[in-house]
Order: structure tokens, then sequence, then C-alpha cells
């Protein structure tokens, strides 16, 4: 079976549930949405109103659900979703949405938007109407275990580099460990410095951990592309090897939609509770730090901000977390305007990074984001999210702009109290 | 069937249809909200979905975001009109010697002074938000004849109203009769319009404010 | 009979001055609104009126409206305006009796057809043939039918005769209706109120003897220059109803105050009289005054408009109740189609085909 209009459709039915129903019912085309998503403060184009996006699923709620929908769809009077008008909906869901749910937190009859444009890419992509860029990554993912084609080889290579610099032992496989640490493609690709930052972190304070070589990737494009199909198998490996190894904790790298995958989403696409809990990094630091057992012995001087994930901040509720962190090591920090749960997101999430015909318009809501730091003499912006970074990067380099970007853990890492001899040299 | 009769019906048969009409039709589609329900989920709560639904149930009402000078007229006119809205209607002495008649309590009025300055206010919200809603590209993007019938069902009671205590343009009796049939029109299509909003914006909020306090997001 | 007597001729053997008469006329037309100079204008036409041949017929009625025109009690000048007229047949006022009594009728029937004015009080049965009401063996109808015939124009006195009235509130057993459901093609002037108010008896009396015509009616068919405000607009107690004070029981403080009666049931706003005016019992007062609502007597259906303590912006019948049946019946069909809804979403769960990576590679 191929994806088609009706298995689309069918999908639709199925994923309406009392909340969307609910908020369909209650929205009263105020058009305050659109204020609140940068596709449309950054374009003024009407058509990225957030609640816009979903008029296809509104009418399917409206034929399938309503007194009155019902009724002309009998008669034959309601006009159905057609392919054509999915196809034409495609760029609005995928595109211009980062699921970054901050029209969630605007609307004023309190419609949360994100949630529906999340189940809406359920139907979507059984419909057959995802960007390709988005398919390529998750059959990537689901095919060679990682969106970005990174696999244990990568991962054992970046191991042996970090296990040099830092002189630690960087536990794999280790059964009965407390935590497991789950990385992002980005991590093992790109920002390889987490892993020996992390060893350091947890060798001061003495946390039992350990890296599984056949549930490290944690990034899915299973939730991003609208798959729960996908996303589940994504997140059973993850959940597999957890319970092979016995561990108590698997710990969420620093990347939102992984962590909204494996925190909230996971036990709901596997179809049980796990039996593990499982942590955000920067949850599990500032926790650390709270017990005494995270130490720093220098700080930063630079004039330092954070970019709020918007997984992890808005709908992830860590605010202070993050800020506890920096403030142990940025005594120049300063925020942001809209800093925690009204942030801006980096205009990448939500797989939009992984869907390239969503480029153009990406760099223009970035400038929202340079909009929000050409208010602030900041050099140096933090972020806790491996997907933010390279938005950062890549719109700070568009934009020709000199800020340094950097990761939370790794920002800690580096100024870790009687770490001397492992530090980088 | 001359005026006097044309009151009694609207007040009385004329009534109990709309009120029919309302509560079935509402009592339906709210119980049906809920019914459709959602799945529990599985994860491991980090906070309590009881705290956020009910916090968000009654802080959305107040929250004001960052806007755009297009969005804070939306809110202020938006607030405006609900307010004087709801003032006239709860507070005016002779709705709220209605309510006596039909549950049997009533509440203090508020002064005359009071409604005439709300329901003026509330019209004049209730025109810029017309207005908006004509030229706003936003607006006219997601409008469709629903948001205008429901504009002109929610204004007319209010107008008429207005009319009504000061005898504009006719008399008494017509003005007392044309003033129920409105709210009787906006009776009979609240369930079936965006109107339903008036009571599952609540649901809304309870089930979005429930995902935030689930994951414990302090909003 | 003397209806070949002037009523100034009258007037004067009954030693009433020509002044108190000027000042009757006067008053007359500031009652019907007509401007001053129209009082010498009435003077003069009254002053030479031939009294015409009036037919008193009463049918279903409660007597209350002959009860009424009688408390124009002497010397005010409405009862002497009774000496305007030649009253033939009145079966409550009229000496003879039986036989003798329609005997006068037929008479004057005939000696002045076409000219006489019929007044009729009481509404008239029509359902089971009229047996409801009948008079020397003849239903109303039937009596009605034939005195209309000879009528110059006919005045329905009374909510009843004007509207239907009481006889006529749901359900109307007798099938009672008003004199202007019957007859179509006499003039008709509808004289309201239950009981209706003396002097506008009277004064369409006066008019009609002064003009010759009946005078200019609204859309009820009641006279314009005694039905055309409302007791409201013309209330004392008005400017407390504009500023929202309200009486809440009859012996509140607000009541005390004498503040406005709606909320206590009062119909003025929607009823159309001129209680507030030219009151009662010889302009002593009217009701508002002795602080109940207005009833709205004078409009049709008065009955049929809720509870008289009802206020006007409250409900005219039982809407708790519709509405508590109306909530099971919505919690019913919610239940039922919820349960549709859930088997709906059962089964597409269950035809649901996995999506997998496959899907994605190829349309």
């Amino acid at each position: 079976m191929s994806t088609s209009l009706q298995r689309g459709i069918a999908s639709f039915v199925g994923q309406i549930d009392g909340p969307i129903a609910s908020f369909f019912t209650s929205c009263v085309h105020c058009g305050l949405c659109a204020d609140s998503c940068l596709f449309y403060t950054e374009t003024q184009d009407p058509k990225y109103t957030p609640i816009h996006k979903l008029e296809p699923l509104r009418r399917v709620w409206q034929q399938e659900y309503t007194f009155w929908g019902k009724l002309m769809k009998k008669a034959g009077l309601s006009k159905p979703v057609t392919d054509e008008e999915l196809a034409e909906w495609e760029p609005l869901v995928y595109d211009s949405c980062t699921l970054c749910g901050r029209c969630s937190l605007a609307c004023p009859v309190g419609n949360d938007i994100v949630y529906m444009v999340r189940k809406m890419r359920e139907g979507m992509v059984a419909s057959g109407h995802a960007p390709e860029g988005l398919k390529g990554a998750t059959q990537r993912a689901i095919e060679l275990g990682s969106p970005m084609g990174v696999n244990i080889n990568t991962l054992r290579a970046q191991i042996k580099h970090a296990e040099k610099e830092t002189g630690l032992t960087v536990p794999m496989d280790v059964e009965g460990a407390d935590y497991m640490m789950v990385l992002s493609s980005a991590e093992v690709a790109e920002y390889n410095d987490i892993i020996g930052a992390v060893t350091r972190i947890f060798h001061q304070a003495g946390v039992s951990w350990t890296i599984a070589s056949d549930g490290f990737e944690g990034t899915n494009s299973g939730i991003q592309i609208g798959s729960s199909d996908l996303a589940a198998e994504l997140v059973g490996r993850i959940v597999r090897a957890a319970e092979r190894l016995k561990v108590k904790y698997v710990i969420s790298p620093e990347c939102g939609h992984a962590y909204t995958a494996l925190r909230w989403e996971g036990p709901n696409l596997i179809g049980r509770p796990y039996p593990f809990k499982v942590i955000h990094i920067i949850e599990l630091l500032d926790q650390l730090r709270s017990e005494g057992r995270l130490k720093t012995d220098s700080v930063d001087e630079t004039r330092m901000t954070f970019h709020d994930p918007c997984q992890m901040v808005r709908r992830g509720g860590m605010v202070e977390q993050p800020r506890n962190l920096l403030h142990m090591v940025a005594p120049n920090f300063v925020e942001m305007s809209d800093p925690g749960l009204q942030n801006w997101c980096c205009g990448g999430g939500g797989g939009v990074s992984a869907n390239e015909r969503a480029n153009p318009l990406r760099t223009r809501a970035f400038n929202r984001k340079k909009a929000q730091l050409d208010e602030i003499d900041a050099t140096t912006i933090v972020s806790a999210c491996s997907n933010c970074r390279t938005m950062l990067l890549d719109g700070l380099e568009h934009n020709h702009m000199p800020h340094e970007v950097v990761g939370l853990t790794e920002l800690i890492a580096e100024h870790l109290a009687d770490d001397k001899e492992g530090k980088a040299p | 069937m001359d005026a006097q009769e044309l009151l009694i019906w609207v007040r009385g048969a004329g009534l109990q249809i709309a009120a029919a009409v309302f509560v079935l039709g509402m009592s339906y589609r709210m119980l049906h909200l809920l019914l459709i329900g959602r799945k529990k989920s599985l994860a491991e709560a980090r906070g309590s979905e009881w705290a956020g639904g009910l916090r968000t149930m009654w802080q959305r009402s107040f929250v004001l975001p960052k806007l755009s000078p297009r969005g804070r007229f939306t809110v202020v006119a938006g607030y405006l009109f609900h307010l004087g809205f709801f003032v006239t209607l709860f507070f005016l002495s002779q709705h709220i010697a209605l309510f006596r008649a039909v549950f049997g309590f009533g509440w203090p009025a508020l002064p005359r002074g009071v409604i005439d300055i709300a329901a003026v206010l509330s019209l004049g919200a209730m025109v810029a938000l017309l207005a908006h809603r004509l030229v706003d590209p936003v607006k006219r993007l997601l409008s469709d004849y629903q948001d205008y019938l429901t504009w002109a069902l929610s204004f007319l009671p209010l107008l008429t109203g207005f009319m009504l205590l000061r005898e504009i343009a006719f008399e008494y009796v017509t003005l007392l009769t044309l003033h129920i049939a409105s709210v009787e029109l906006l009776l009979i299509a609240a369930p079936f319009t965006k109107l339903a909003h008036m009571f599952s914006t609540f649901i809304s909020r309870w089930y979005n404010g429930a995902v935030m306090g689930f994951k414990g997001i302090r909003t | 009979m003397k209806e070949q007597e002037t009523l100034e001729q009258r007037l004067g053997e009954q030693g009433v001055s020509r002044r108190a008469f000027l000042k009757f006329c006067a008053a007359l037309a500031t009652m019907m609104a007509l401007p001053p100079s129209s009082a010498s204008a009435i003077a003069a036409a009254l002053a030479k009126a031939k009294r015409p041949s009036v037919i008193w017929l009463s049918f279903q009625e409660c007597t209350g409206c002959t009860e009424s025109l009688t408390r124009s009690h002497s010397p005010t000048l409405e009862s002497l305006i009774f000496d305007m007229i030649s009253l033939d047949y009145h079966h409550t006022l009229q000496a003879a009796s039986g036989h003798a009594a329609e005997q006068a009728r037929d008479e004057a029937m005939k000696a002045f057809y076409g000219k006489y004015l019929l007044l009729v009080d009481g509404s008239i049965p029509l359902k089971d043939g009229g047996v409801y009401s009948t008079i020397a063996g003849r239903t109303n109808l039937d009596m009605l039918e034939e005195a209309a015939k000879g009528a110059a124009a006919i005045v329905a006195v009374g909510s009843c005769a004007a509207f239907g009235g009481l006889p006529n509130a749901q359900p109307n057993p007798t099938g009672a209706v008003a004199v202007s459901d019957i007859v179509k093609d006499r003039p008709i002037v509808n004289i309201s109120g239950c009981p209706p108010i003396p002097a506008v008896i009277t004064g369409v009396l006066a008019h009609y003897l002064t003009f010759g015509e009946l005078p200019a009616l609204d859309e009820l068919g009641r006279p314009k220059a005694f039905y055309g405000e409302t007791i409201h607009d013309r209330c004392y107690r008005r400017p407390f109803y504009d500023q929202g004070k309200f009486a809440k029981t009859f012996d509140d403080e607000g009541a005390r105050n004498g503040w406005c009666l709606y909320e206590l049931g009062c119909k003025g706003p929607t009823t159309h009289n001129a209680c507030a005016t030219t009151k009662w019992n010889g302009g002593t007062s009217f009701p508002i005054e002795s602080g109940h609502g207005c009833i709205g007597c004078s409009e049709p259906k008065f009955w049929d408009a809720g509870s008289f303590y009802t206020p006007l912006s409250a409900p005219a019948a039982d809407v708790a109740t519709v509405a508590q049946v109306s909530m099971v019946a919505g919690a019913g069909a919610a239940v039922a189609m919820g349960a549709l809804d859930r088997v709906k979403k059962q089964k597409l769960q269950q035809s649901r085909e996995k999506l997998t990576v496959e899907d994605l590679k190829g349309d």
C-alpha cells in the first residue's frame, strides 16, 4: 500500500481527537496567532497565519465530526479535501512551521495550534505530501540509523578521539549503569566535543553512565515528518537498548525534537510506559549543580546570551535550568528580548532544517533572530540544541554576523573545577 | 399578528424554541467534544494536568503577549467588545430580572450610566472589529460568511438593546420585540457557529493547559 | 325621545351655563390633543348637534365597562354628555326589560336606520353556533350582524369588544372574538381598556358629534388622541426607569421611594392608553400612583402576556423546564454521537496500515 489521498484523509479522521475538535470549534478567526509566528512576522504573508495552515484538517473535522458538516456531506454540499489542496498546503505545514509552539501560547481561546500541526502531518505524510528533504532524512534514519548518515563506526572514532583528549574512558554498553547517554546526529558528526564534555562532567560528578552502541542516535525524523509509525521504530531502538542495559535513566541530548520524541511522545509511540526515566542533559546538569556535584572554577567574561530551544523550553518547560548553569560560568550573561517561554525559534526546527526547499524562507525567518541579537551586543550565543546551533551558525553566516555559537554542556565542561589534567589543550 | 401578539410570541414560544435549540445544541456539542476524548499519555508526568488546565482556563483571558499594532488593535477592541457585552448582559437591571425569573436568583445591577458606557464602547469596538476584518489581510484570509453572520448576530442585540433603553426610532413594543428576537437568533445560531466558543474556549484552554501542565511548564 | 332638541337646549334645561359648557369644550380639545382654537369649533358644533340614537349591545362581558361609564359621575360634564345622545337600548341602564326592551331596540334600529351609533361591549362567542351567550334567545353574533347593518359607526367599548379580551384568552373555550372580527363593512372605533377610561368614551362621542366622523385611529382602530402614547411615555416614575432605579418587591425601599415598577411586571412601556394623563375616578389617580404596575389592559391579548408580575424583560412562558429537557436531550444525542464516532475511529484504526519507509520512497 502506498501513500494516497484516501489514506491521508483516513489518517486525519483518526488523528482528530477531543482537543482538536475543541480547538476548531473555538477558533474565532481573530488572526492573533499570525503575530506569534515568525514566518508571518518576517514575511507579512497572511498565508503563514498558523491556524490557516490547518485548513484541510479543519474541513475534515467539519465534515466528519460536526452535525451540520455531516449533513452537508451527506447532501453533497461540502467541498471534499483534494489531493491538489494537500499539495498546496504541504509547504505551509512543513516549510513554514517549526513546531515551535509559540502560537499555542498566544491563542486567546486556548487553541494548541502546534498540537494540531503535529497531528496534521500524520495525514500529510500518509497522503504522500511530505517534503523530499524530510523524506530522505527519515529514510536514512530508518535504514542507516541516522538522518545525517552517521553510524556506529563514526561514533567509535569520535569516542576514541574524546578518550584521547580527556584521558578518560567513555563507557560503552555498560550493563546496569544508572544513565544511558543518547546523542544527536549533529553531535556525532559535528559537535563532537560534547562527548568529551559529558565524559569529564560525569567523571567529576561520579555519575554511572554509558552509551549504547545500538541506541545512541536520538534524532527523530519520524516526529518531524509526522509519522508515528516511523517515529516509534526510531524511538524503539533507544528503548530496546536502555532495556538491554537495564539503565535507570536515559539522557536526552541537546536536541529539541529528540527530547520531545523521547520524553513525551516515546511511550505513546511504542504503546507502553518506559521502565526507565528520561532526563534532558541540561536538566541533569542542573540537578548535579544543585546537589553540589557540578563544580566550576573559572568564568568566561564574554558577553553571552542564551537561545532558548523551543522543544526544551517552551514545549519542555526548562526555563530556569539552563540559566542556572549559565550563571555559574557567564557573569556577563544577557537575555535577549522575549526570553524563555516566548523566545523565537531559530527557524529550522520541526524538520525545516532537513527540507532544502524551505531554505529561502528559513533565511527570511532568521531576520527575527537577527533583530533580537542586534538589540543586545552579545558576542557569544549559547544554546542547548544542536539543530539550533546549526541554524544559528547558518543564519549568522548568511547575515555576516560575528557571533560565536556554543553548546551549554561544552561551555560548562570548559570551566570544570579540579579537572585541569583532563582539559583539552 | 399585531405588535402585542408578536411580543408575546417572542417572549413565550419564540424564547422556548430558542432556549431549546441553544441548550440542546450546546450541551450536545460540548459533551460531544469531551466524549471524542483523547488518548491518555503514557509518558511520565512532570506536573499536574488539572493544575495546568485550570490555570490556563483562567489565565488565558489575560495573557497579552507582545503584539504588532494589528494584534494590539484586535486585543483591545476584542476586550472592549466582550467586556461591554458581558457588562450589559449581566449587569443591566432588566436582564438580572430575567435571570431571576429563569434561575431563581439575581445579583446587584450596575448603574445605568456604566451600562450605557459599556454598550457604546462595545458597539464602537464591534464596528471597528468589522472594519478591521474587512481590511486586515490575515483576517480577510481567515474569514468566511460565518464571521460576518456571527458579527451581525452579536451586534444586533447590543444595538436594539441600546435603542430600546432610549426608544430610538421605533416604539418600545417594536424595539423590545426586535431586541428579544435578535437575542433568539443569536441563541439559535450559537451552537452551530463559531459562537460556540463561548463555552468551548474553556475546553480548549483546558486541553492546552493540560498538555503544558503535564509537562510541568509554568506558563 | 327628545332627539329633536339640541345639546345647548338640553344643557340649558339642566341649568348648565354657557360658560361651563365652553370650559368643557376646551377640556375636550385638550384631552384629544386638538389645537386650543378648536374649542370654540367644538362648542359651536356641539351646541347645534342633534342627539343621535345610540344602541348599546352587551355581549360576553362583565359590565365593568358600563360600571366605568357610570363612574363618570355628575356633576362632571362627562355625565352630562350622555344627554348628548339618545340611549335607546342598554340592557343594564334601561328601565324596560324583556320584550319591551327588545322592542325598543327594534324600533330605534328601524327609525334611525343608517344613522344610529352602535356601541358594543363584550366579545362574541362563535364556538358551537354561538350558544355560549344569547339574548332573548338570539346569539350575540346574530344580534350584532343585524344591528351592524344599520349602524353609521360602531364603537367597541372595552378590550373584549375591541380585541376579544378575557373571554378570548387561552384556551378561549367559547371561541370569543372581537367586533372587528365579524363586522368588516362599518367604521369601527376601538376604545380598549379593562375597563376603558370613561372620559375616553365620552371624548370619542363628542368628537363624533362635533365633526360628524370618527377620530383618527391607530393601526388597532383606537383613537390616536388617547392611545397615541404609552403609559410609560407619560409616567411620572419614568425618570427612575431612565436611571435604572427599580422597586424589586412591593414593600422594599425602592417601592417606598416610588421607583419604577418595571421589574414588578409593569406593562406601561408596551401599553397605549391615557391613564397617566386622564387618570381615573374623576382625575384622582391611576394604578401606578397606587404603587401597582400597569397590567396592559388596553392591549390585545393582555391576559396571555404572562403574569402581570413578570417583568417585560423576562420570559412569558416556562423556559427553565424547556431548557432542562433540552439539556438531557442534548446530552443523550452527544453520548450517541460520541459512541458512533468511537466506532468510526476503531474501524479506521483496525483498517489502518502502518506507514513504512517504502511508502516514503515511491509514488
